[in-house]
């Protein structure tokens, strides 16, 4: 199958490498203005939220670009295009589904598990600064390393 | 059929990512990435600096992953040279992708990160599980794999390349095929990232 397509992807060529080249680094570092933007919001804001959404748009739209062009998968004849979207169009529902089991795992647990509630509100003390966080993590280290 | 087996390569990292996506919806709280990863090779100890080592990390593949169209560019051409030329490119790339992440595991290993251990705190203080670890180690050491197999496969097609297998062939269709593999190293690189430095 993969021989079929050889006379037919002449077109692009070098320029097209570069163009994509191009797009790839773009969103990237769009990617990671996001990123670095991001640091300073409240954990639970919805424009967090938002950035995240927006993060995951661009992350496919690179996804795209590196499959349709780098892989060539835009030029192959359709019924290979087809045999590899069509099969992963399930992703589409296995995500949806098992997010949406996830969280609702939490919110069960958090209902009905009080232990599991009480853990997850009680705070680890920081030592000092920046030192003292060093040294509890080194004392995290020692014992699992022992268990090695 | 090595889109076939991309395919059943992309259900594996697919289900290992939706496994991570659910567990982390589970969970109340989530270590910050940007506290655990914000580390640089040779820079002071304490120095701040999110996301900057694996934004190299990220433009060290997507390079790689542009010199290996190239060699497959100039497979198509015949052109021996450039073929030889972008492969060794795409070889560096790789094994420099590969010190990076020994780097940062080894890192991340003395800071008593490692399967079953986690030392790092939720964003909000509070004492984290290791299922963050656990995935972290696991995902990315599959994906470190693969990545190793593809250096390891484009060392081989080197040397092909050298020996003038694909010269007598008549064509360079083996470059085309590790190059798809290469591609969709980088692909699950994207995920990877997204899902584990920027989210």
């Amino acid at each position: 199958m993969e021989h079929t397509h050889t006379e037919q992807h002449e077109g692009g060529g070098t320029k097209e490498i570069w163009k994509v080249t191009i797009i790839l680094t773009i969103l990237t570092i769009v990617e990671l203005g996001l990123g670095f933007w991001m640091m300073g919001m409240p954990l639970e804001s919805s424009l967090r939220l938002a950035v995240k959404g927006a993060i995951v748009i661009l992350m496919m739209v690179k996804a795209f670009y590196i499959v349709a062009y780098f892989m060539h998968l835009k030029h192959e004849i359709k019924n290979l295009i087809m045999t590899i979207v069509v099969p992963l169009a399930l992703f589409i529902w296995f995500i949806i589904a098992f997010l949406y089991d996830g969280n609702s795992f939490k919110h069960l647990r958090n209902t009905y598990d009080p232990h599991f509630k009480e853990q997850s509100t009680i705070k680890v003390e920081k030592k000092e600064h920046n030192e003292g966080k060093h040294a509890t993590e080194d004392e995290h280290a020692k014992p699992a390393e022992e268990k090695h | 059929m090595m889109w076939y087996f991309l395919m059943s390569d992309a259900f594996t990292f697919g289900a290992f990512l939706i496994s991570y996506g659910t567990i982390r919806f589970s969970s109340n709280g989530w270590p910050d990435p940007n506290e655990v990863f914000k580390s640089f090779p040779f820079a002071p100890e304490g120095v701040h600096a999110p996301l900057v080592f694996v934004s190299i990390m990220t433009f060290i593949l997507i390079i790689s992953s542009v010199t290996m169209v190239l060699a497959v560019h100039a497979g198509h051409n015949m052109d021996k040279k450039g073929v030889v030329r972008y492969m060794i490119m795409t070889i560096i790339g790789g094994a420099m992708f590969l010190g990076c992440q020994a780097w940062e595991w080894n890192h991340l290993y003395h800071e008593g990160a490692w399967w079953g251990s986690n030392p790092f705190l939720n964003h909000d203080g509070t004492a984290s599980s290791t299922n963050f670890t656990n995935y972290f180690f696991t995902i990315t050491g599959f994906h470190g794999f693969h990545v190793f197999s593809g250096v390891i496969i484009n060392i081989i097609m080197l040397i092909m390349t050298l020996t003038d297998k694909f010269e007598q062939r008549g064509h360079y269709l083996m470059i085309e095929k590790a190059g798809l593999y290469w591609h969709f190293v980088d692909l699950v690189w994207v995920f990877v990232f997204t899902c584990f430095y920027l989210i």
